[in-house]
């Protein structure tokens, strides 16, 4: 195997890890706080109790842990990938999330709300294509 | 009311640490070492730099109204909305960094805006 095609096969394998554990992470939240209750309702002398609650929630746990396994695999692959590679490359990630809530969560998604995430995809696609450093080092 | 004061939180003070993170980190200076020991004194050294203690609570405000938000509204709402921290984050980069901002990102940070939008009204 050349260093070339492995150097290309590292880079997919963290690319699944971060568009997977990415979303993965914040859909864990959701359903964490989703039994915590709604923010609506709450008072700040509640908030202790809540913040208990948040720190006893298995999910929101699990979720923390896997946006630290997204986090270190983004920090790893920024090691030898360019950030402007990078980036539009993790824009897929607001499409995963939302194709999680769908499925696992059953939340409901408008046609409108579909295409906001594909144009937003879009647009983070283009932010991400530009030069990842333009200011001189100090 | 409540929930657009949170996802504000969100995407201000969570870009806000962001750039208070990268202006501790220009002053700690370009990591070229990255054997472990090495890593421990850079982290030290930034631990010293003022902005980055803004920075940390900053981002950890970020993640509490996250948490908040998401008790109100749908995960498939809040994060491509939380996608406006590259809006935040050309400007904050602009005004606060002094980095030059390309048309290009401009674009790409309008097409995000115009994203968020129809999220915003697919949800009503």
């Amino acid at each position: 195997m050349s260093s070339s095609h492995s150097l290309h096969l590292k880079t997919y394998c963290m690319l699944l890890i971060m568009v997977l554990f990415a979303p993965l992470g914040n859909v864990l939240l959701g359903k964490g706080m989703r039994s915590v209750g709604s923010a609506v309702s709450w008072t700040p002398s509640q908030l202790p109790h809540i913040l208990s609650l948040v720190l006893k929630s298995g999910y929101i746990w699990l979720g923390i842990a896997s946006l630290l396994t997204f986090f270190v695999a983004y920090m790893l692959i920024l090691s030898w990938a360019d950030f402007s590679y990078v980036q539009p490359a993790s824009s897929i990630t607001l499409l995963v999330v939302a194709l999680l809530g769908y499925f696992y969560l059953g939340e409901r998604i408008s046609p409108l709300h579909w295409a906001g995430i594909v144009i937003i995809c879009l647009g983070v696609f283009v932010v991400g294509n530009t030069p990842p450093r333009t200011t001189e080092a100090r | 009311m409540l929930e657009a004061l949170l996802l504000f939180l969100v995407v201000v003070s969570g870009t806000g640490g962001e750039i208070c993170v990268t202006r501790a980190m220009k002053r700690v200076g370009e990591v070229t070492d990255f054997r472990p020991l090495a890593i421990a004194r850079v982290i030290l050294r930034a631990m010293k730099v003022s902005w980055m203690w803004i920075g940390i609570s900053m981002m950890a405000l970020a993640f509490f109204s996250l948490l908040a938000v998401l008790s109100i509204e749908n995960v498939s709402f809040v994060v491509p909305i939380t996608a406006l921290n590259y809006a935040a984050g050309a400007l904050g980069g602009k005004f606060f960094l002094g980095e030059r901002v390309t048309p290009r990102r401009w674009a790409g940070v309008l097409i995000v805006c115009v994203g968020v939008t129809l999220v915003w009204l697919g949800k009503r």
